[in-house]
């Protein structure tokens, strides 16, 4: 799970770890009282999800109040886009308002899982405020790494090592072991999965402060953390994806017109796949999971029929533990509710397979059956382009 | 001979009660498996379709003398759970629960360090050897007894291609879901090595994703030490960057971990790579000749 800006800097501060002044606004009154408080120069930042903010215009420096609220006129309410949004953008509806900051140096601190190891990792570089993942590709040495031995934590040294290879000293030095010691608490306490501080500034005097911060989530242990559950922002996110996941559906919109339904993500995976293949374009991603029943099967396939752009759908289900007359009833229930007005192709293999294609069969839907998975892409593409 | 399990495997079920462990028992059992023992804390004394019930994985070992362990327990407990049978010594531990914290994967992983436990999954369908052993919830019907090995980070695409085999004829020593988390016990690395040194397989199916580097790691080996033909394909060519595809470690992470990189590693490594996920059963046959 993602959260914005402002939330990652309030996690962070009750950890201790060091952040600007500031507060969140969502209208040009809030602003300028924030800006008033925080006195002289404020940065006004827009909170979306994506990175990029800044090149997208969704970041401006104001020298007094009056300019903040000139600029949060402007950044509340418009279309962000930036790489990470695509075209479409991100509509903001937030705003941080922090002081300004000397900075002296900026720099990179993340914290991320290694898979290989299935350790933590500290990452830290001098080239801060750039996107790490390019400086990693263009730059590796550049990258300091340190893994945290889950038996023992994080030691000194590491926090030292790390400290001198930023080139720091003094005041900054040690401040910034602390800092560093405060995030990786910060992380195992929240079950996070990405920590990233991009920049880290060092001040004109000697002060270690996150001038950005974004925190990442592990879906498998927000069940411990409600504080984070509801910081939660359904607005960020793709409101296909969010009706899926209120029935325990794995769904991820894409750009084609061929609409998919099938049970494993693999499988649901390798069947976007051979549609592309086949010469055709996906429009989706969607797994019913492993225990799907006749509900899921009828509220997935609901979703499929919402999307417009979809011209042809195929169901691929290989049936284990997930009987494929349970699927066919589930889309004969759907029909009842929703009107199908495009092609559907079913590939049903494995556990009751000919009871499922008997169940379609004998309905009043209209359907193609496939024999296998290639041939039920290569109908869904030519049914789609027909 | 075959990897991991055969008939002589005796089995225990962490979480037998529940719903999912109790289904999936019957299951195993109809299909030959020996089971010898159940775990649910405070349920001890009890049976469970005449397989006895113990309290603890260490009383289960000791009466019983299982010596492979496949976990049913909902994902808060999980991680406790594989860390109470590699406690008992036992040997093998397949666990099948999805959701479970990635953090607690980390403790898990550091627990089993050095250790004689080979832990499969989590979040995995676990394995078949076919007419001899299943362990896990893959659907026993579509394999058959043969002389290829089958490794898979996926559920149903694993049955896709184990079907897919069987069609051409050709059965399956061992049928392995090595589980779609970020952390898991046992990579394709360390299946592949297994494989390689199984007197009764002769080629390899492996079936990847998009995400990590487990599929780069695997075909290190191959180059370097594998004698045996493998098969791969790796499921997500179209799948977008910075988007989890259903796997907790399904994602393009970064511009790293996508299919087109990991197929170019696959068959510089000599691996023999299909992009048809239809077509994992004829090139096999091909490749055996």
């Amino acid at each position: 799970m993602k959260i914005h800006e402002y939330q990652a800097k309030e996690i962070l501060r009750e950890y201790g770890v060091p952040v600007p002044r500031g507060g969140v606004a969502s209208t040009k009154e809030e602003v300028r009282k924030i800006a008033e408080e925080l006195g002289g120069t404020v940065i006004v930042k827009a909170q979306i999800h994506a990175g990029g903010r800044g090149k997208g215009g969704g970041v401006k420096l104001a020298a007094n109040a009056d300019e903040a609220e000139e600029h949060a006129g402007n950044i509340l309410g418009m279309n962000l886009v930036t790489h990470q949004t695509g075209a479409e953008g991100k509509e903001v509806q937030k705003v941080l308002i922090e002081e300004g900051i000397d900075i002296a140096q900026e720099l990179y601190f993340g914290i991320v899982l290694d898979r290989v190891t299935g350790q933590l990792v500290l990452m830290a570089s001098k080239e801060g405020g750039v996107e790490i993942e390019k400086v990693a590709a263009e730059n590796p040495d550049a990258i300091m790494k340190e893994h945290i031995e889950p038996s023992v934590g994080i030691q000194p040294f590491q926090l030292r090592k790390l400290a001198f290879g930023l080139g720091l000293k003094g005041d900054a030095f040690r401040e910034a072991t602390r800092f560093f010691s405060k995030l990786i608490k910060a992380y195992e306490a929240n079950d996070s999965s990405l920590v990233e501080i991009n920049p880290l500034v060092i001040t004109a005097d000697d002060k270690v402060i996150a001038l950005d911060a974004k925190m990442n989530f592990d879906d498998n242990a927000l069940y411990k953390h409600k504080n984070i559950m509801d910081m939660r922002d359904l607005t960020e996110e793709d409101p296909y994806e969010v009706e899926a996941s209120k029935f325990d559906l794995n769904y991820i919109k894409l750009d084609g017109n061929i609409g998919c339904m099938v049970n494993g993500a693999g499988l649901a995976m390798a069947t976007m796949d051979i549609i592309k293949l086949s010469g055709g374009e996906p429009a989706n991603f969607l797994d019913v999971g492993g225990a799907a029943n006749v509900t899921t099967v009828e509220n997935g396939f609901k979703i499929l029929m919402s999307d417009k752009t979809i011209k042809a759908v195929l169901i691929n289900i290989f049936g284990g533990i997930v009987r494929c007359d349970v699927v066919a009833k589930g889309v004969v229930e759907a029909a009842k509710n929703v009107k199908i007005d495009v092609p559907l192709i079913v590939r049903l293999e494995g556990t009751n397979a000919k009871e499922g294609r008997e169940i379609l069969e004998n309905s009043s839907i209209d359907i193609n059956v496939a024999s296998d998975f290639s041939e039920g892409a290569q109908k869904a593409v030519e049914l789609a382009k027909a | 001979m075959s990897i991991l399990a055969d008939k002589n495997t005796k089995l225990l079920v962490q979480g037998i009660t529940g719903s999912e462990g109790s289904f999936h028992t019957k299951q195993m059992v109809e299909y030959g498996t020996t089971i010898v023992a159940g775990v649910t804390p405070g349920k001890g004394g009890d049976n469970f379709e005449n397989i006895p019930v113990f309290n603890t994985v260490a009383e289960a070992v000791l009466n019983t003398g299982a010596n492979a362990s496949v976990i049913f327990v909902p994902p808060p407990f999980a991680a406790d759970a594989i860390m109470e049978s590699a406690n008992a010594g036992v040997e093998l531990v397949i666990c099948i629960t999805e959701g479970i914290p990635t953090l607690d994967m980390v403790k898990v992983n550091e627990y089993l360090k050095g250790g004689t436990t080979r832990l499969v999954g989590p979040n995995c369908p676990g394995l078949i050897t076919p007419g001899e052993a299943k362990i896990g919830i893959m659907p026993g019907f579509i394999a058959t007894p043969g002389r290829v090995g089958v490794i898979s980070r996926s559920g149903t695409l694993t049955y896709e291609a184990v079907d897919q085999l069987t069609k051409q004829g050709l059965g399956q020593s061992t049928c392995i879901g090595i589980g779609g988390d970020p952390i898991i016990g046992s990579s394709f690395k360390d299946l592949l090595r297994l494989f390689e040194a199984d007197e009764d397989t002769d080629a390899v199916v492996m079936i990847g994703e998009i995400g990590g580097s487990a599929e780069e790691e695997a075909a290190d080996y191959v180059k370097s030490e594998m004698t045996k033909p493998v098969i791969g394909f790796i499921a997500g060519q179209t799948a977008p960057p910075g988007k989890r595809m259903g796997h907790a470690g399904a994602i393009i992470a970064g511009g790293k971990g996508t299919a087109a990189e990991k197929m170019k590693v696959l068959r510089d490594a000599g691996i023999h790579v299909t992009e048809n996920p239809s077509g994992l059963g004829e090139l096999t046959k091909k490749v055996l000749g």
